[in-house]
């Protein structure tokens, strides 16, 4: 639109042009020294795997290799299991006010060693140093704050008096959030007197393993915490071991499913955190302008790669275009790029089978008769990138609407009822999470009371807290992190 | 008294036109903007302001906040010899560095405009009078109008009116609306030109961010040609939050008029840093064509000289000193 002055012009002119920031990087070097091969950390020692099988973990923003490290063989986790059933015995007999002192101890070198932490989880999974510092270390720190503060407390947790811990966990997490999956894992684990062995993500184990520096640091007995790294087979091969009595596993459903399927009949206690396609719901009277920012921290946060994203937007029909127009102006200010500029929102795709996975879905959204639309953004040459995207008049029966994508496409969807923005909620194999934004508070927690989903955030999207439980419903999963309610997973109760 | 703003440019044909023609109407539409979201909000401005701005970004982005300064001297204790001294300081910002941009305006009380109007001779740097019995508005309507005259006459380029809050909070929708009208006529001037008006809402005592959004609406519907935050007189003066509301107000008076209206936050804002976060929301919010003295402005005092102090620092690799600026 042709802007209209309506005050005279100074003479004197302004120094002109865009406002453009220059670049502000992040030292990589903040991430420490980077070995050029790890082995596992097994007994409180790092050791080298029995096998002589190496993994390479690549930077996704450059494509460059961080390091090798061991894929783990039945041999390695047989020896982590042994580790971890050695430590038991004393660690689950510690009195909880002794178990409380290493996890503060924990938590707060971590907030110590935040920056080093931040920049190292950043270069090996590609999301941008902003959102690693502002969001990723400091839930990681308050996950070991609330665990510890629990860990004396047990007998009033609501499960009876002095409640026993499983024994040996066995825990599998994934790529998204390497270093705060770890810690939603091992806090409450060790809090409740169990020990653990975790498998981190084949493309990100670099947290994990300067976790396990941290954890010789804080003088953490030996044998507490166990790393051992691999792909999927070592993964197999750790919630298989007889003498786990515990599996966690955080990751896509088709392997939760076959984790259930192995583990049938076990005396072992599982908690599976599976995929989510999350409806996001606008109703007519939602305050805008902040669900837009709902929307985009919804979807565009993390590059997408979350469980519990915003992938549907469900908009009720009369405000949809003034609500898409608003979208995409928002879009347009996105930055994507390198994940270690200070001022980027949107870093590089964790790998190349996810952005061919992102790809294949959105093509196959296209050819069904989506509308597709970017914003204008230059995507660096070398690396894994993806635009944030979104799909217009998208139909219940496309594969975009029913399947997770885990990338930065969201698909829009109408409705023009509350029933109707409820079934269509419902209308999806998972049910992680939700939103809602709507002026009315009653029509939140009508909403709220109907929708199928673990976790409902009402005109607020993809909030985190330890003191409050996360989980799913159907095929999202069962079992809660998080609260009161995520020590139950670690305990025999 | 005028009750439909006829001077308010481009309303008119916008379908909004009518929305001042009664009492009902005014409150009808100001109640049916959309709502505010308090935590969104203020998430939303926090975030902008973890923005980076280094090197070339920041020299840029410190020019243009000195450029777009409104210097303030609003005290019961100012003279014409103190106001001359700050009108010399916005001429010349930094003596050191002739290269330094100067500010966009100085303001002071209406008595001293002729003052500020002589110091300011030869040069483009406009002269701003708060006026309406600032900073409380407390006074009668024809008290405010001919303070307002007053400081049109003495040669004021820009009038910093205040709202009547205490009309604004009880519902009487329509004075406010009135009473920015006629104060707008009382800025003509008589070759038929108009002295820049901008509307001060005193935020800090409207408290809430929905009121905030209508208070912005009915001064722009109104004939505002800014739309300002705060006197800089009470407890509570910009903020982030308040002033990307504004922001967003503007933006999207502009897209159902046509017609493009100012900000300025006024109060509190003291440092580059702070400087730096209000131009980051301006630069994502509303771009370029905001990002002149034309259409943001910073009510400020003592943030000149930090910028000044700053600015030195880039030029020269070194931090300078409070007495390596002048202290006017």
């Amino acid at each position: 639109m042709a802007k209209k002055k309506n005050i005279e012009e100074p003479a004197a002119k302004p120094a002109g042009g865009l406002f453009t920031y220059a670049p502000a990087p992040e030292s990589p070097a903040a991430a420490g020294d980077i070995a050029s091969s790890y082995g596992h950390f097994i007994g409180g020692e790092f050791v080298d795997s029995s096998g002589s099988e190496a993994l390479k973990t690549v930077n996704p923003a450059t494509e460059q290799v961080l390091a090798e490290f061991a894929q783990g063989t039945d041999e390695d986790v047989d020896r982590a299991v042994a580790a971890a059933r050695k430590a038991f015995a004393d660690w689950s007999t510690l009195p909880g006010s002794e178990r409380a002192k290493y996890l503060f101890r924990i938590a707060r070198i971590i907030q110590e060693r935040g920056r080093e932490l931040a920049v190292l989880e950043s270069i090996d999974n590609g999301k941008p140093i902003r959102e690693t510092r502002d969001f990723d270390i400091p839930t990681v720190a308050a996950w070991f704050f609330y665990y510890a503060g629990w860990a004396d407390k047990l007998d009033y947790a609501g499960f009876g008096a002095n409640p026993r811990p499983l024994g040996v966990a066995g825990q599998v997490i994934p790529w998204n959030f390497p270093l705060m999956m770890l810690a939603w894992k091992i806090a409450p684990a060790l809090a409740t007197g169990n020990t653990v062995v975790l498998k981190p993500a084949e493309t990100t184990p670099l947290t994990a393993l300067r976790f396990a520096e941290i954890c010789r640091q804080a003088g953490l007995p030996k044998g507490v915490v166990n790393i051992v790294t691999g792909d999927g087979r070592t993964g197999a091969a750790l919630t298989a071991h007889p003498d786990v009595n515990k599996v966690a596993f955080t990751g896509s459903t088709p392997v939760g499913r076959a984790i259930a399927k192995q583990l049938a009949g076990s005396r072992k206690k599982l908690s599976l955190e599976l995929g989510g396609k999350a409806a996001n719901i606008v109703f007519d009277d939602a305050p805008i302008d902040q669900a837009v920012e709902g929307i985009v921290n919804g979807i565009f946060f993390n590059q997408g790669h979350v469980c519990c994203a915003g992938s549907r937007l469900l908009v009720q029909e009369s405000v949809q275009d003034e609500l898409l127009d608003a979208l995409k102006r928002r879009m347009s200010t996105l930055r994507v790029g390198d994940p270690l500029d200070k001022n980027t929102d949107i870093g590089a795709i964790n790998s190349a089978a996810q952005l061919a996975r992102i790809t294949e879905l959105t093509d196959a959204g296209e050819a069904e008769g989506a509308d597709r639309w970017s914003p204008e953004c230059e995507l660096p040459g070398t690396g894994f990138w993806f635009k944030p995207t979104i799909f217009t008049g998208v139909s219940q029966a496309h594969r975009i609407a029913q399947e997770e994508i885990f990338g930065p496409v969201l698909s829009v969807l109408t409705f023009r009822t509350p029933d109707e923005a409820v079934q269509k909620a419902n209308n999806t194999p998972f049910g992680l999470s939700a939103g809602i934004w709507t002026e009315k508070g009653s029509r939140i927690l009508w909403t709220a009371n109907r929708l199928k989903a673990g976790v409902v955030w009402a005109n607020t999207f993809n909030k985190f807290d330890p003191t409050s439980p996360f989980g799913g419903y159907k095929e999202s999963g069962y079992g809660r992190e998080g609260g009161r309610h995520g020590l139950e997973a670690y305990l025999d109760v | 008294m005028s009750t439909v703003a006829a001077n308010a440019p481009g309303v008119a044909g916008s379908g909004l036109q009518d929305v001042a023609a009664s009492e009902a109407s005014l409150r009808r539409f100001l109640h049916g903007l959309p709502g505010v979201d308090q935590v969104g909000l203020e998430a939303r401005a926090a975030a902008l302001g973890t923005r980076s701005i280094k090197t070339t970004a920041k020299a840029y982005a410190i020019d243009l906040a000195i450029s777009m300064i409104d210097l303030t001297t609003l005290e019961g204790a100012d003279t014409v010899g103190k106001v001359r001294a700050l009108c010399a300081k916005g001429r010349t910002p930094d003596p050191t560095d002739p290269t330094t941009p100067r500010v966009a305006a100085i303001c002071v009380y209406p008595d001293m405009v002729a003052t500020a109007k002589d110091a300011l001779k030869g040069t483009d740097i406009q002269v701003a009078s708060v006026a309406t019995a600032f900073p409380a508005g407390r006074a009668a309507l024809p008290v405010k109008l001919a303070d307002t005259a007053d400081a049109v006459a003495a040669g004021a380029d820009e009038i910093d009116m205040v709202i009547d809050r205490g009309a604004f909070l009880s519902g009487r929708y329509f004075d406010v609306y009135n009473e920015i009208v006629a104060v707008k006529e009382a800025c003509k001037r008589p070759d038929g030109s108009y002295a820049h008006l901008k509307v001060i809402f005193e935020t800090g005592e409207l408290q809430t961010y929905d009121n905030v959004r209508r208070v912005s609406w009915l001064a722009m519907l109104a004939g505002a040609d800014f739309i300002k935050t705060s006197t800089g007189k009470v407890a509570v003066n910009a903020t982030p939050p308040v002033t990307l509301l504004m922001l967003e107000a503007v933006r999207d008076f502009r897209a159902a008029t046509g017609v493009q209206i100012g900000v300025k936050p006024a109060g509190g804002i003291k440092t580059t840093k702070d400087a730096m976060k209000y131009l980051v929301m301006v630069n994502e919010t509303l771009g370029d064509d905001w990002l002149s003295p034309h259409w943001f402005r910073f009510g400020a005092s003592s943030l000149l000289n930090d910028l000044l102090m700053q600015r030195q620092k880039l030029a020269t690799g070194r931090y300078s000193g409070p007495d390596y600026v002048t202290v006017d």
